[in-house]
Order: structure tokens, then C-alpha cells, then sequence
């Protein structure tokens, strides 16, 4: 008979919280590759390209985080794609933050007075160099905030990818339950060990919007 | 693709599906109502001259939304019979719903009210208007009138978010959709519909939301 310590669990949760680091770290690279894009069509001037990314973001804030999981899980293997549980949830999550990043980004570009753009306009620089040189560098400073802001939001999706059968920090909290029949103290831990990797980074965005106004 | 797509095979279903979809949104609903009121409480609480008050709702709002929802759920069903508070899985899950709803609503409310100018404040208490008059009706009211798009949209939030409550097997929508997959095996068909049908009510519960706004809040 194996009996666990105190020790032993939260060492196995430990183990596990690296799961969870890594998860949000795809899911949060992912969806900033695909979320600039979103934002990009967002703003752009071309009509179908901005009406595609609303339906997008619409779709993707308007559904269940745990639905976009399932229907990667269990449709990609339709094309005979076999995910495992890892890519299933790298891939909605990145869907995930990608509609929300994508929201979030165009906010902060037509937060940019339209004067920069005149501006830039009249300097003659075409519509990649105004984004590029112009619009991003000083959106991407307002962006800051809020992005950190939504990356607590990204560590707290990981969770549903226990649902799916990833071995993250939630998974983790449900098969040491299952061995030592302590649910007080295993989800206590576990929402703990959440807390511990999240409140940091919201304590960072608050602090970063702060000294943002106090720029202003 | 070869794949053939059976949507049909779900019409034996549909009550199953109008019963998922009715507690989804009677728990939203309840969720929606009593979080608001913690919320107000809570916000109320956090500009408190007792410190202590201050200081716990400020670690419920912190401990809240900084972990995940699932977690808290798990905490609510599993973890609190052993201190003796046995629930069953819709209660569980209302309660969670509750308790997330509650932490960010005192949140949205509290940036509200901190929007409300002090002068405003002094302007109320130098017309007569007693302390709790002046926090209802010069600070409150027009707080929430602010702050409701951000409210709604968290509701919402609540809603879509609640789809995890089927682990615990109270029987909302997403337990409706696990139920029928388990049992004709199409569930791309069903996941799919589903997850059209949660499209839906966000889209509903907007609407509505737009409305009852618009008829508050209408001499604004």
C-alpha cells in the first residue's frame, strides 16, 4: 500500500504545473501569430477580409471554450488525423486566444488618432510601412496591458484540456484525488498552484496600466 | 474527406437537447441575478471604512479570478462534503456560477464607482441627501449605467463558461451534447450543433440584455 504524503502531492502537482506552463505558452505564441492576423484583416480596408475576421471573432467569443475542444478533438480525427490530447488542445486554445487577441489588438490600432495616419499618408509611406513603422510600434505600447491581462485568461483556459484527457495541473488534481480521496486538500492545492502562476501576472498588468495613464 | 456528415441522426434528440439548453439558461439566469447582487455588495464592501471588510473582498475577488473555473467547481462539489457541505451537481454548479459571477461583478461594479467623480459625491451630501441616498442614486445608479456593457458582456462570459458544469454531471447543454455522443457516435454532428445552439443564446442573452438596458437606463 502506497500512501501519500503531503509532500507527494504537491511535488506530483509541481510536476504537472509544467504542463501547464507549456500548454499557455503555445496557446499564447499560437494565438498571437493568428491573432495579428486577425487583426490585421480587422482593420484592414478590404470589406470581405474585415467581414470574415468579425464573423471569426464573433464565432470564437460567442461559443464555449470547452465546445472549440471537443470539435478539435474529435474533428480532426474525421479527416483521420489522429490528435492526441496535447494538439487537440494547442490547437483550440490557440483558436481561443486568437479571436480574443484579435479584438483586443484592433482596439489598441484604432486607438491611434487618426492624424498618425494622415500623417503618414501625406509622407507618402504605403499601407505596410504606415502599419509597420507608424500604427503598430505605438499600438503595440497600449497593447501591452491588456495582452498580459489576457494571458491569466490563457493559463485559466488549460484547464478545460483536463477534460480531454491532458495530464495538466487540473488532470493532475483529479488522479491524485482518485488515489488519496482528499478533495479539500488536492483542489485546494491545485487552485492554489493557479493562483500562484496567475496572480503574479495580474498583478504585472494592473502595474503596467497604471504607469501607462500615468504616461499619458 | 470521405467523411459522410449524419445530422439527422440527432432528431430523436431534440428533447434532450431543449432540456440541456433550459437549465443553461435558468442557472445563467439565476447566476446573472444573484452575482449582481454580490457584486454590488461586494464593490460596497471594497470601499468600506472597516478594514477588515476591505481586505476580504479584495482577497475573494483576487483568490476568484485568478484561478479557473473548473477548479472552483471541482473545490465546490468534491472538496466542501468534506467539511460537510454535501450539494448536488446543479447546485453545485449554480453555486460556483455564483461564486465566479459574484468576483467579477464586484470587480466591474468597484471600476464603476471609481469613475463616479468626487465631486459629485459632495455635491449629493451638501443637498441633504443622506450617505446611503447619495450612494444609491448619485453613485450607484449611474455607475452601473456605465459600466453594464462590460457587466453584460461578463454574463455572457458566466454562460458560455458554465458549459463545464457537465463534468460534474449536472445536466446542462454540454451534458446533453456527451449524452447523445455517447449514444449515436456522430459527435462532430453533435458538438457542431451544439455549439451552434450556445451561439445562439450569447446572441439571445444579448438581446435581451440590450433591451432590459435600454429600458433601465433609458433617461440617460
Amino acid at each position: 500500500m502506497i500512501s501519500f504524503t503531503l509532500w507527494d502531492i504537491v511535488r506530483n502537482l509541481l510536476l504537472a504545473a509544467r504542463w501547464t506552463v507549456a500548454l499557455s505558452a503555445i496557446a499564447f505564441a499560437g494565438g498571437s501569430i493568428v491573432g495579428a492576423l486577425v487583426m490585421l484583416a480587422r482593420v484592414s480596408p478590404n470589406a470581405v477580409l474585415r467581414g470574415v475576421s468579425i464573423a471569426y471573432i464573433e464565432v470564437v467569443q460567442g461559443t464555449p471554450l470547452l465546445m472549440q475542444l471537443f470539435l478539435c478533438f474529435f474533428g480532426l480525427a474525421l479527416f483521420g488525423i489522429d490528435v492526441s490530447p496535447l494538439v487537440a488542445a494547442s490547437i483550440a486554445l490557440t483558436i481561443y486566444a486568437s479571436g480574443f487577441l484579435g479584438e483586443i489588438w484592433r482596439g489598441c490600432v484604432q486607438a491611434i488618432g487618426r492624424g498618425q495616419w494622415e500623417a503618414s499618408t501625406s509622407l507618402g509611406l504605403s499601407y505596410v510601412d504606415q502599419m509597420r513603422y507608424v500604427i503598430v510600434p505605438q499600438a503595440a505600447r497600449i497593447a501591452v496591458a491588456p495582452t498580459t491581462g489576457f494571458l491569466v485568461q490563457i493559463i485559466k483556459g488549460t484547464a478545460l484540456a483536463s477534460i480531454i484527457g491532458f495530464v495538466e495541473l487540473t488532470k493532475a488534481g483529479t488522479i491524485i484525488n482518485n488515489a488519496t480521496f482528499e478533495p479539500f486538500l488536492v483542489y485546494g492545492f491545485v487552485a492554489l498552484f493557479y493562483f500562484a502562476l496567475c496572480y503574479p501576472i495580474s498583478l504585472l498588468s494592473a502595474s503596467l496600466e497604471r504607469r501607462l495613464d500615468a504616461a499619458r | 474527406m470521405t467523411y459522410q456528415f449524419h445530422f439527422e441522426s440527432l432528431a430523436g434528440y431534440v428533447d434532450v437537447l431543449a432540456r440541456g439548453a433550459l437549465l443553461t439558461v435558468v442557472l445563467t439566469a439565476i447566476a446573472t441575478v444573484v452575482g449582481l447582487a454580490i457584486g454590488v455588495a461586494g464593490a460596497a464592501a471594497r470601499r468600506s471604512e472597516i478594514a477588515p471588510l476591505r481586505v476580504l473582498a479584495a482577497t475573494y475577488v483576487e483568490l476568484i479570478r485568478n484561478t479557473p473555473f473548473l477548479v472552483q467547481l471541482f473545490f465546490i462539489y468534491f472538496g466542501l462534503p468534506s467539511i460537510g457541505v454535501r450539494l448536488t451537481a446543479n447546485e453545485a454548479a449554480l453555486l460556483a456560477m455564483i461564486v465566479n459571477l459574484g468576483a467579477y461583478a464586484t470587480e466591474i461594479v468597484r471600476a464603476g464607482i471609481a469613475s463616479i467623480a468626487k465631486g459629485q459625491i459632495e455635491a449629493g451630501l451638501s443637498l441633504g441627501l443622506t450617505r446611503r441616498q447619495v450612494f444609491v442614486h448619485v453613485v450607484l445608479v449611474p455607475a452601473l449605467a456605465k459600466i453594464y456593457p462590460a457587466l453584460t458582456s461578463q454574463f455572457i462570459i458566466v454562460m458560455l463558461g458554465s458549459s463545464v458544469i457537465s463534468q460534474i454531471s449536472a445536466e446542462d447543454l454540454t451534458y446533453a451534447a456527451n449524452y447523445i455522443q455517447a449514444r449515436n457516435f456522430r459527435s462532430f454532428e453533435v458538438y457542431l450543433v451544439v455549439t451552434a445552439m450556445y451561439l445562439a443564446l450569447a446572441a439571445g442573452f444579448r438581446a435581451i440584455f440590450r433591451s432590459v438596458g435600454n429600458r433601465v437606463f433609458a433617461h440617460r
